[in-house]
């Protein structure tokens, strides 16, 4: 008799074969020039049901470049697994040949060549097309979406999500979770949810004031698909209020409560859920560690930290499956669910190649009717890259190097800082930078770029503070975001060191002294989560920059020194 | 747009009133340990105690205890200068050995949560709640 475990352990074999016929042929493919739409969705329908997971699209509906990750540091239990591999590491932790086509979509290396080569990636158009070819083979798939979607872009900001609720409604979601969207302000958000067509899920949104299970979102949702009773159940990004704005949606409290997890998938399972999905907005680490406390969950789409995986990641009886961000890919789940459980399972992580795969006309020409009323805004030039312009790291990127210089001088600032956030294409060295561009990497509802004082002591205790909150061993107490980046600034970070030990060498870089205590500092910065901060809009900083620049070239940022990795 | 210093100074990030260094445990602490115990010694099993990982808001962070069969539940802030919060004390009658309430937290530290049984034994259990000045999610 095999146990389950065994067949969970040979659906991971079966899904790594999946994984390798279509990722090792892409490199091949590719120099071939062959790699077609066909090769990209092949896969062999497998079990009875199919779950189709996108996450974090921040509101890119036309394809984009974005570069995945140079540094991605893991700490704990996590130091050196996955997603805390990047580069040459993961590529050949996964087979993936240097200069291939999957080696362009899900590392670093040589990006502007392979850019080059293998175009922009996502949009929505693609999406659908995807979506659709697998609901062509599997007319009841589940179309699951895990947040991070209505927030940044130039329309989403000027409709309020509206633009991207419009388009993903045409991919027919069946559920979704949440996170940036609450900073639309709590007004908004219960407009834009009651008027969805589909469940809107999370089982840690409280009402605030009794610390109850709000009632404008539901835990979960059954499913009867291909015979089988499907519970998804949502989580959505437990540190709202504490890294974003709460002031912005005070109703409602959240938390990773896995506590609740428990109850709430307990009480699916007692209703006969034959399998439980779990679709999270957690991060993938705090993830991992929900699931080796929560008993009962069959699948986690893991979302927030736009992590993209080959193949899943198994926890226990539990699978994770990590989908990226920005439209870059989507993932396809195929699930064998015999006898109330569980049997087995194919995983692929289909890239989405937006010069490979045909946009599907109608939500094409969806998408361009959100942009026309803003067309003339978005394509204006305001400038050209010189450099190619990325954010994701965990210390620093280019395009909030350009950020930080861009509001020192600007603000006339000593220091500048720019929130360590995950999201923002990027930029090829020779491209226009257009107003659209800008909007990508800084849109939000609490832009406004304040200017301040803020003494020596303070600076470190900011550093420290979220320092912890990307190196803190324990994952429950990581938010989820990169390290806040600083111009002006530099400084010596052990990863190792406990909160309060971490930072060292803190320098005035404009001088070369120490930076003192006692002494205070002019700092400029922007997303304040505090209440009444003033200010111009950050894209208006980096537009009025950019201009005056003409063409962007920005220096490779050493001031930032890494040790205890 | 121009700021007088006044200004500035009352914007964002600079409202930096709030502490966020850690709290250790303080004697005081300590003290009321073993006034509630006699120094008696705490099993680690027996009483839950749920509190956030991250405090959404230090001033108000909502926690419950729980432990079946005790006779009353003492709850400490060790960090706070003050750090009694409350004892919770338990009729024979008691449907329910659980009690929810909202702490106020001077800064990152550990909440702790020691049950008398009714034999006379203690448990102990402690939650460390962080206290963050946030703004940085991904």
């Amino acid at each position: 008799m095999i146990s389950r475990r065994d067949f969970l352990q040979v659906g991971m074999a079966a899904s790594a074969l999946v994984g390798a016929s279509g990722f090792g042929n892409w490199a091949r493919l590719a120099a071939q020039q062959s790699l077609t739409q066909d090769q990209l969705l092949q896969f062999d329908t497998f079990g009875n049901v199919s779950l189709i997971h996108i996450t974090d699209i921040h509101a890119q509906l036309k394809p984009i470049f974005f570069r995945e990750p140079e540094i991605n540091l893991g700490v704990g239990d996590n130091k050196g697994h996955v997603p805390h591999i990047t580069g040459a590491d993961f590529r050949k932790l996964y087979g993936i040949d240097d200069g291939s086509a999957s080696a362009y979509a899900l590392s670093y290396n040589d990006f502007t060549a392979l850019a080059k080569t293998y175009g922009r990636m996502g949009g929505m158009d693609r999406v659908a097309t995807v979506v659709n070819s697998i609901r062509a083979e599997r007319p009841d798939a589940l179309l699951l979406d895990g947040g991070d979607t209505w927030h940044g872009s130039y329309t989403c900001y000027h409709t309020q999500g509206q633009d991207v609720v419009n388009v993903m409604n045409a991919l027919k979601p069946d559920a979704m979770t949440f996170h940036w969207e609450f900073t639309l302000g709590t007004e908004r958000v219960r407009e834009l949810v009651e008027g969805l067509p589909f469940a809107a899920l999370g089982a840690n949104i409280f009402d605030a004031e009794w610390d109850e299970p709000s009632e404008d979102f539901k835990p979960y949702q059954f499913f009867e698909r291909g015979g089988v009773k499907i519970a998804v159940i949502g989580q959505a990004f437990p540190y709202m209020p504490i890294a974003n704005p709460g002031w912005m949606f005070p109703e409602y409290s959240f938390g990773i409560r896995d506590q609740r997890m428990q109850e709430v998938v307990d009480e699916v399972r007692a209703e006969g859920a034959e399998l439980v999905v779990c679709l999270s907005h957690n991060g993938f680490d705090v993830d991992k560690k929900m699931a080796s406390r929560v008993t009962g969950i069959d699948v986690i789409l893991t979302g927030h930290t736009h992590d993209a995986l080959p193949e899943p990641v198994l926890i226990g009886e539990t699978i994770l499956i990590a989908s990226g961000s920005n439209g870059k890919f989507v993932s396809r789940v195929d699930l064998d669910v015999r006898e109330g459980r569980l049997m087995g399972f194919r995983h692929k992580l289909i890239p989405i190649f937006s010069d490979v795969i045909t946009p599907d006309a109608e939500v094409a020409a969806l998408i361009d009717e959100q942009r026309a009323p803003f067309a003339d805004k978005l394509s204006e030039v305001i400038g050209q890259a010189d450099t190619l312009l990325y954010r994701r790291g965990n210390f620093n990127g280019t395009w909030d190097d350009l950020i930080c210089d861009a509001l020192i001088t600007e603000r006339e600032a000593d220091i500048a800082m720019s929130p360590g956030v995950r999201w923002g294409p990027s930029i090829l060295p020779g491209q226009d930078i257009t107003r659209e561009d800008i909007h990508n990497v800084t849109s939000m509802t609490y832009g406004q770029a304040y200017r301040t004082e803020m003494t020596g002591e303070f600076l470190n205790v900011i550093l420290e503070d979220v320092g912890d909150n990307l190196f803190n061993p324990d994952p429950y107490y990581q938010q989820g975001g990169d390290m806040v980046r600083v111009g002006g600034l530099g400084y010596r970070i052990d990863v190792s060191k406990p909160m309060g030990q971490r930072i060292s060498d803190m320098t005035l870089l404009k001088t070369g002294e120490a930076i003192d205590p006692a002494k205070t500092y002019v700092v400029a910065g922007w997303a304040s989560v505090n209440e009444g901060t003033e200010g111009p809009q950050i894209w208006d900083v980096v537009e009025d920059y950019i201009r005056k620049q003409g063409t962007v070239k920005v220096a490779p940022n050493t001031s930032v020194q890494v040790v205890g990795a | 747009m121009d700021f007088t210093r006044r200004d500035t100074l009352a914007l964002g990030m600079g409202a930096v009133a709030l502490t966020v260094l850690p709290f250790r445990a303080n004697a005081a602490a300590d003290d009321a340990i073993a006034a509630f115990t006699g120094g008696a010694a705490m099993a680690d099993a027996g009483v839950t105690l749920t509190a956030p990982e991250i405090a959404e808001n230090g001033n108000t962070v909502p926690i419950s205890v729980e432990a079946e069969g005790a006779v009353s539940i003492m709850v400490l802030a060790a960090g706070n200068p003050t750090p009694g919060v409350g004892t919770f004390t338990f009729g024979e009658m008691a449907g329910a050995h659980s009690a929810s309430t909202r702490i106020r937290l001077a800064g990152t530290q550990d909440v702790i949560a020691i049950a008398k049984m009714a034999d006379g034994s203690f448990a102990k259990a402690s939650s460390n709640v962080k206290v963050t000045i946030g703004g940085c999610g991904g």
